[in-house]
């Protein structure tokens, strides 16, 4: 080789003029929002959350079949709260997942692209909608329908309601979820199905739904998620009464209505039960956080394959 | 600053000095003074060798052209010049580049002083979604300048072909230019901030046949004060409009380097390789 | 092949089509059910005077001045907060932090973040603002905290309207010798800014509509004045106005919820009308 024989390697910064460091900095700090906020609550709930352990072990918290926070005698087991909640959110996804998997096939696979273009605004409205005025659809609709037609001895509250309207409410994030997922089956996948002869349906059951299955699954955690963090529509229309019960008809109280109920009366910050929202929090933080992460797991694992 | 004082550095300068080993005699006579000068240039996309050792002479006020197949690494090359290979994750380069007897690559000198004075053009039209005017200024704004703008984009526009088709639109949207339009626009726009090579990447490939003529025409005005190297895979274009051509093909490596280089004239009608020959005359590529 | 299959196969292709219809048109029904109701129950109620009272024990007498006023100090507030920093986070990432450890760190937690329940914000803004930093039940402790509930919504959709730009946009302005930050500033704003302004038009909505993590940081129930100073007075906002009265046994106070949704349900639709409106017309120059 003549003479010269440097190796350049490209420096990304010589872009960046000295003055440039400070927007730089600023840019670099807003991002790290995120980071802490996310290190804020987590610290928020695990010191709180503390403060509560020290006056219930966390044995007779995690694994107590009895809440009472404001009923003497006191007892601290969170098992109804999370059986409630696990209840609705059961219950919303029974309804959920077919009908959102249903709406994203149909979507994606038969519709037309103007039928879809009325359709999509459509459950973009209904995922807008604030879930304070789902809540409100529950008991001046869900309920009273209910009561009307299938159960007439249903209370004011259910947990069936709060289940209903709650799977009403993650429904579009289901189907947009599970389109994205289709979407992202190679079109070779597709023609190839057809060119075999197989009907569309025999196409979605047989290819497309097995190819988009992790996808579906990241959906469906996702939607378990925010089903297990609703609040509003589970206040109004599951209640306030903490009991350990699979009985969809009884009114219960979740995990965050708990919190809710707290923080609306006066009660004192020191008290046991001011303590115990924070300890409820952060077992409500842990479910949803190890849900998110699931799916977003899952997510990667179909971006991966088809990507 | 001072950036645009060639910094004296031994092996730069000792390159300046004499025509790269590569490079044939047919080039030798005006690369005693260069505008560019690569040596044993090599180009790596991570692990992929994209250009070999390539020399070159890209001769001052003169258009030099690139041709050769498809991925022989023209386009590279090209965007070695003004690094905006720098802008690709994982691209590395080796040997040298001297821009008026500079390293383009030495840490004294400054990318964004470089790209001011090596401009470039791109494959596909692609002007900002401003207005005709803010097009042009675009460069001149980002030196701070603000008086005889005005002045400055007529002037650009002119030497573009451009001015008598859009004076009376200035404000318009960029975008809504034709294609051939919007290309004049970009030259327009690389002109504004007068840099002095121009880079054009198959400025001509998204276009109609008389766009491109228009554009070649304006290339050989544009020489009386810019060095042009232009990328084409059109051989008609190469042979009108062009002084130097260069000939790249790839090897079994699927690295690029070059074939020939010369006068076009003499690559057109008197080839000393057998490839290129073969190329020129369309039986292969 | 049997025609006896193929009829069967061609029945059990139409039916699915058929159910799969009538799942997207049983969300459909639900939204005219959803909006039926509201209209039915409250819309007689929404009269100047529900937009001139505060809030009262009869029914007749309420309204909602106070809680309208409560959530348009909010929402300002948090439009002008989110906007830098969402934006900002989103240019670093996008821009400026490459593809390593730490940028994959950032945009992981980013999309977590988007998933936290939004009770889990008013529990943080609680121990946050109201109480560690004394900012008490404010409109600012308020609004600190719905912008930390939506910014990583502002900062995934800014993201997306970057990333949108065409690769050629930047290498154009890189080309006439653009430091990284006029490449930012003069190309990729501009031509991204249909897409970003719509998405945090978008996000403040929905800030508008949260009502959980307000009732976590104090928002007050029953507030009879209009919010003057947002680091100091008391205040309430539409969703938490709505709750206080959807909770209510008698029929009554359902009507003036139904009305105070029907407002807010405006309100939000504005919003997005805002939206399109905003991504229309700035995004008419640019067609790529
Ligand atoms: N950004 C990149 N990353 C990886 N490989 C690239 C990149 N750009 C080009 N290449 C590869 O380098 C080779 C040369 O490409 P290019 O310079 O674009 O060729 P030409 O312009 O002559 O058609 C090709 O094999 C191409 O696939
Ligand atoms: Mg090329």
């Amino acid at each position: 080789m003549a003479g010269v024989s440097t190796v350049h390697r490209p420096d990304s910064a010589a872009t960046t003029r000295r003055g440039e460091g400070l927007i730089e900095f600023l840019l670099r700090a807003s991002a790290a929002v995120g980071i802490v906020t996310t290190v804020g609550i987590i610290t928020v709930l695990v010191v709180e959350a503390l403060f509560f352990f020290v006056e219930v072990p966390p044995v007779d918290f995690f694994t107590g079949t009895r809440w009472s926070a404001s009923i003497l005698p006191y007892a601290f087991g969170v098992i109804p709260l999370v059986t409630s909640t696990l209840l609705i959110a059961f219950i919303a996804l029974v309804l959920a997942v077919p009908l959102g998997v249903l709406a994203a096939v149909w979507m994606s696979e038969f519709a037309s692209q103007r039928v879809r273009l009325i359709i999509k605004p459509i459950l973009e409205i209904l995922a807008g909608i604030p879930t304070i005025v789902y809540g409100f659809f529950a008991i001046t609709v869900i309920t009273p329908l209910l009561k009307a037609t299938i159960l007439p001895d249903l209370g004011t509250f259910s947990a069936l309601s709060a289940g209903i309207v709650v799977g009403i409410l993650v429904l579009p994030l289901v189907a947009s979820l599970t389109e994205d997922a289709l979407r992202a089956v190679p079109r070779g996948l597709r023609e190839g199905s057809y060119a075999l002869g197989a009907t569309r349906w025999e196409t979605v059951r047989r290819v497309l739904l097995p190819a988009a299955l992790s996808g579906i699954a990241a959906a469906v955690i996702l939607a378990m998620s925010r089903a297990v963090g609703e609040t509003m529509a589970v206040v109004l229309a599951a209640g306030t009464n903490p009991q350990l019960t699979l009985n969809p008809t009884e009114s219960v109280q979740t995990m965050t209505a708990f919190i809710v109920q707290i923080s609306l009366g006066d009660t004192p910050t020191e008290s046991i039960q001011f303590k115990a929202l924070f300890a409820v929090g952060a077992t409500l933080f842990a479910i949803t956080f190890t849900l998110n992460l699931i799916s977003a797991w899952l997510v990667a694992r179909y971006r991966n394959v088809y990507e | 600053m001072n950036e645009r004082e060639p910094v004296t550095k031994p092996s730069v300068s000792q390159i300046g000095a004499s025509a790269p080993s590569g490079a044939t005699e047919a080039t030798s006579a005006s690369s005693k003074n260069p505008a560019l000068l690569l040596e044993n240039v090599s180009c790596w996309y991570g692990g992929f060798r994209a250009v070999r050792e390539v020399s070159l002479a890209i001769p001052r006020n003169k258009v030099t052209a690139l041709i050769g197949p498809s991925g022989c690494g023209k386009s590279t090359l090209l965007r070695s010049i003004n690094r905006m290979n720098d802008l690709v994750p994982g691209f590395r380069m080796e040997g040298e580049i001297a821009f008026e007897g500079t390293s383009v690559h030495a840490r004294a000198t400054d990318v964004i002083d470089l790209r001011r004075r090596v401009g470039m053009v791109f494959q596909k039209p692609n002007p900002f979604p401003k207005s005709i005017f803010e097009n042009v200024a675009f460069g001149l704004r980002l030196l701070g300048e603000t008086t005889g703008i005005d002045a400055l984009v007529e002037e650009s526009l002119r030497a573009a072909a451009l001015w008598d088709e859009v004076k009376d639109k200035l404000d318009q949207p960029g975008l809504s230019l034709s294609g051939g339009q919007q290309q004049r626009l970009c030259i327009a726009r690389a002109i504004a901030i007068r840099p002095e090579v121009i880079l054009m990447d198959e400025p001509c490939s998204a276009l109609d046949p008389k766009s491109t003529l228009q554009i070649e025409e304006l290339m050989r005005k544009l020489i009386r004060d810019y060095t042009i190297v232009i990328v084409t895979h059109n051989m008609q274009q190469a042979a009108r409009a062009s002084d130097y051509t260069v000939f790249l093909t790839m090897g079994d490596d699927r690295a690029g380097y070059v074939v020939e280089q010369g006068e076009t004239g003499k690559i057109f009608t008197a080839p000393q390789q057998q490839l290129t020959a073969d190329y020129v005359s369309g039986r292969f590529g | 092949m049997s025609s006896q299959t193929t009829t069967r196969r061609k029945v059990a292709n139409a039916l699915f089509g058929l159910l799969a219809f009538l799942a997207i048109f049983a969300s459909l029904v639900t939204l005219v059910a959803l909006l039926i109701d509201v209209v039915a129950r409250g819309g007689s109620s929404v009269d100047l005077q529900f937009f001139t009272s505060a809030p009262s024990r009869i029914p007749a007498k309420a309204g909602i001045l106070p809680a309208l006023v409560g959530t348009l100090w909010v929402t300002t507030l948090v439009a002008i907060m989110t906007f830098p920093i969402g934006v900002a986070a989103a240019i670093y990432l996008e821009e400026y932090a490459g593809r390593g450890r730490w940028s994959r760190l950032l945009r992981i937690n980013i999309s977590n973040l988007a998933g936290v329940p939004s009770i889990v914000y008013g529990i943080f803004g609680l121990a946050l603002f109201v109480r560690l930093l004394g900012l008490g039940r404010t409109v600012f402790a308020a609004a600190l905290t719905l912008s930390l509930l939506i910014l990583p919504v502002v900062i995934i959709s800014s993201m997306e309207a970057i990333r949108a730009v065409p690769p050629s946009q930047r290498e154009a302005a890189y080309a006439l010798g653009a430091t990284r930050w006029q490449m930012v500033r003069r190309a990729l704003l501009p031509a991204a800014a249909p897409g970003i302004l719509t998405g945090i038009v978008l996000a403040v909505g929905r800030a508008v509509g949260e009502t959980a993590p307000l009732i976590l940081i104090g928002a007050v129930t029953f507030v009879t004045f209009v919010p003057v100073n947002p680091f100091e007075d008391k205040y309430t906002v539409l969703p938490i106005q709505i709750f206080n009265w959807a909770g209510r046994p008698q029929a009554a106070f359902q009507e003036i919820s139904a009305a105070a949704i029907l407002v807010l349900l405006v309100l939000m639709f504005l919003l997005n009308l805002v939206a399109v409106i905003l991504r229309a017309r700035l995004s008419r120059t640019i067609q790529w």
